[in-house]
């Protein structure tokens, strides 16, 4: 890359969206990422005996679900990245692309 | 305790579970009788893996099929390989280990060691991707001076890839030992040669194929057995519970619902949380798994991976938390799987072969010795995967690194790059046996800790400071490099498992942690930033000015594609 061009594409519109979507995106799922499995970890230091409780009347407890839950959470949001980057954001990327002709 | 030193202890248990749960030490171990049911199962395992050796090596003609099989796995396959890379024999064994013995513990610690991969997808993978081509020190050494960079990257490297190397081979030979009846030496020497043959001859390819049947294996098992054990219980999770509280109450004389919420696994919230931010800075420093990125053909293929791996790292601890419950039903009243003679001396439940044994008593006692043959040989497979990808990058960090880049100056020619990367192997190979034989009876625990430290301290701040902050230069990044590793090592060298139980310099350790990768680590991270900071000469001026063209690749992947090509 010359330096006009590196100048031109930092200014590209679309390079612009780009970059902050993307940067929304990571960091919006990274912070729910930490939110969940932090707040899982606050729970069982501080608040052992709700996860004690039992769910239905049986021997399982609320906390079963609850680590399901972090764990499925983890897939989740994994997907929810791969489906934004790899669809809007790629057609963005593929979009800008063109335009610089690189 | 002053609040000061509390904080420090507590900030300080950090990376201290890492060890135990990469563990490479399974201990001393007793020799069985020779199990012929396993060996006929890895035998057919070996079989088919040479097969595919032989079959990749024909496809490994240039550097980059050495390297990074082309960069032409699919996203989905790369995503079971690096699943294949991250379950190790001890995880398997470690955390249903744990939930036998403790229940809902093991579930919360294994979760920790999954919430890395979302994080690592997040901010890392897709850079990882378009900046780099073969190794991390590609990234690092991006827009920064090629000879000191790659030279301290590619020593960082063949650091981590030793120790967890060691440990591997430590940890192999005892365990199959236990599972095989074969002698430790054997045990050594065969992992050993054949690590060697895959690497060699079938490179990135061969290494990639054999993870992915390991954990293919390994799924099918551990699924296999999580069915058998719901299948007793007509699938009823609240019945399992049910008879395994009564059974755990029976049998450790105690408050059997205990098992059912969290224990006494984390003392603080910061301990929990310090180990979490381990766990993740770890995986994410460490070459063998950060070389997975390369070999995927685009920024797309790469995200798909984590996203694969996840999945199947996640439904992996599903399973391994219902083989521990399993094993409390079966094995843990059943006095063929029980160690009396310990357990009268000890008074407390005791398996036969060691505390990990648990899930592998458990196979025994659902599908009978086929059944054990098979997760036998299921353990042997994994640590083969394991030890063969850490090979690879320790081969690449030596061909790629230090003789193409530092040594032939660049301008070295691809056949004579290939033909240094299969010397490497043969070296490390015999380092590998080697040193696994001569450590036969240490303790090794601390040199997994060991490998995590030095990857958090010394890889992963180099890695994120090149590709997050524009002001790095090289200067800043070889002072972050090399303190962070000389200064991980010489402190995990002051505890006390490596001072009083490994050396034996004296009774008390010279530093009260476990492990103290939190100082080096937030010291290397000082150290990139305070000597960028202060650098005013010409080159580092130019470097910064660097940073624009490599952000603009790591957001596009302008420039990355092709990278493969040839």
């Amino acid at each position: 890359m010359k330096p006009n061009q590196i100048q031109e594409i930092l200014d590209h519109p679309h390079f612009k969206e780009l970059v902050h979507k993307k940067r929304v995106l990571s960091w919006t799922l990274a912070t729910l990422m930490w939110v969940i499995y932090f707040g899982y970890i606050l729970l069982v230091t501080f608040e052992p005996e709700w996860l004690h409780q039992s769910l239905s009347g049986g021997v399982t407890t609320v906390g079963i679900p609850m680590g399901i839950f972090v764990i499925l959470s983890a897939f989740i949001l994994c997907g929810i990245y791969v489906w934004r980057a790899n669809g809007k954001l790629d057609a963005l990327n593929k979009l800008l692309r063109d335009e610089v002709q690189l | 305790m002053n609040t000061m030193q509390k904080w420090g202890a507590l900030l300080l248990t950090f990376l201290s579970g890492t060890a135990m749960a990469a563990g490479g030490d399974l201990g001393q171990t007793v020799q069985q009788a020779t199990n012929w049911t396993a060996i006929a199962m890895f035998v057919i395992f070996v079989g088919l893996t040479l097969g595919i050796t032989k079959w990749a090596a024909g496809l490994t003609k240039s550097t980059s099929d050495f390297y990074t099989a082309g960069g032409g796995i699919s996203g989905f396959k790369n995503g079971l390989a690096i699943a294949g890379d991250f379950m190790s024999a001890a995880s398997f064994l470690g955390i249903s280990a744990m939930v036998f013995s403790k229940g809902y513990d093991g579930l919360l610690y294994s979760i920790g060691w999954l919430v890395g991969w979302p994080i690592m997808l997040f901010l890392i993978a897709e850079r990882l991707r378009n900046l780099g081509k073969y190794t991390f020190a590609d990234v690092a050494s991006f827009r920064l001076a090629r000879k000191p960079v790659r030279t301290m990257a590619a020593i960082n490297t063949l650091v981590v890839v030793s120790f967890y190397l060691i440990a591997q081979m430590v940890g192999a030979g005892q365990l199959i030992k236990l599972l095989f009846g074969l002698s430790y030496n054997t045990a050594v020497v065969i992992v050993g040669m054949l690590m060697m043959a895959y690497v060699m001859f079938g490179g990135m390819l061969a290494t990639t194929w054999v993870q992915i049947i390991k954990a293919v294996m390994l799924l099918g098992g551990a699924t296999f057995m999580a069915l058998m054990v719901l299948y007793h219980f007509d699938f009823s999770f609240d019945r399992m519970f049910g008879e395994a509280v009564r059974v755990y109450g029976e049998v450790n004389k105690t408050e059997g619902l205990k098992i059912m919420g969290p224990g006494t696994l984390f003392k603080s919230p910061i301990d929990a949380i310090s180990l979490g931010l381990a766990l993740m800075f770890g995986t994410a420093g460490l070459p063998h798994i950060l070389m997975r990125f390369f070999t995927v053909n685009n920024a797309k293929e790469a995200r798909k991976s984590v996203f694969v791996a996840t999945g199947f790292i996640g439904y992996f601890y599903m399973l391994t938390f219902i083989i521990g419950f399993g094993a409390i039903l079966f094995v843990a009243q059943n006095p063929q799987y029980l160690d009396a003679a310990k357990m009268a001396v000890t008074g407390k439940l005791e398996l036969r072969g060691g505390g990990n044994m648990a899930a592998v008593h458990l196979s025994h006692a659902l599908g009978g010795d086929l059944f054990l043959g098979f997760i036998s040989a299921v353990a042997f497979a994994t640590i083969l995967a394991v030890v063969a990808g850490l090979t690879l990058s320790g081969a690449s960090a030596l061909s790629h690194d230090l003789y193409a880049n530092v040594i032939a100056h660049g301008r070295s020619t691809e056949k004579m790059e290939m033909k240094v990367s299969r010397y490497a192997t043969i070296g490390l190979a015999v380092f590998a046996m080697l040193l696994g034989i001569i450590f036969e009876k240490q303790n090794v625990a601390f040199m997994v800790g060991l490998a995590f430290a030095v990857a958090a301290s010394a890889n992963f701040p180099v890695l994120v400071m090149s590709m997050f902050w524009s002001k790095l230069t090289t200067r800043g990044a070889v002072a972050g490099g090399v303190l962070g590793m000389v200064s991980s090592v010489l402190l995990i060298c002051l505890t006390k498992a490596v001072w009083v139980e490994t050396f034996h310099f004296g009774d008390e350790a010279p530093i009260p942690y476990q492990n103290p990768a939190m100082f080096s680590m937030m010291l290397s991270f000082f150290c990139c930033w305070f000597f960028s900071i202060t650098d005013n000469s010409a080159r580092a001026q130019k470097e910064r000015d660097l940073f624009d063209a490599q952000f603009i690749r790591s957001m596009t992947g302008i420039g990355a594609d092709g990278a493969h090509k040839h």
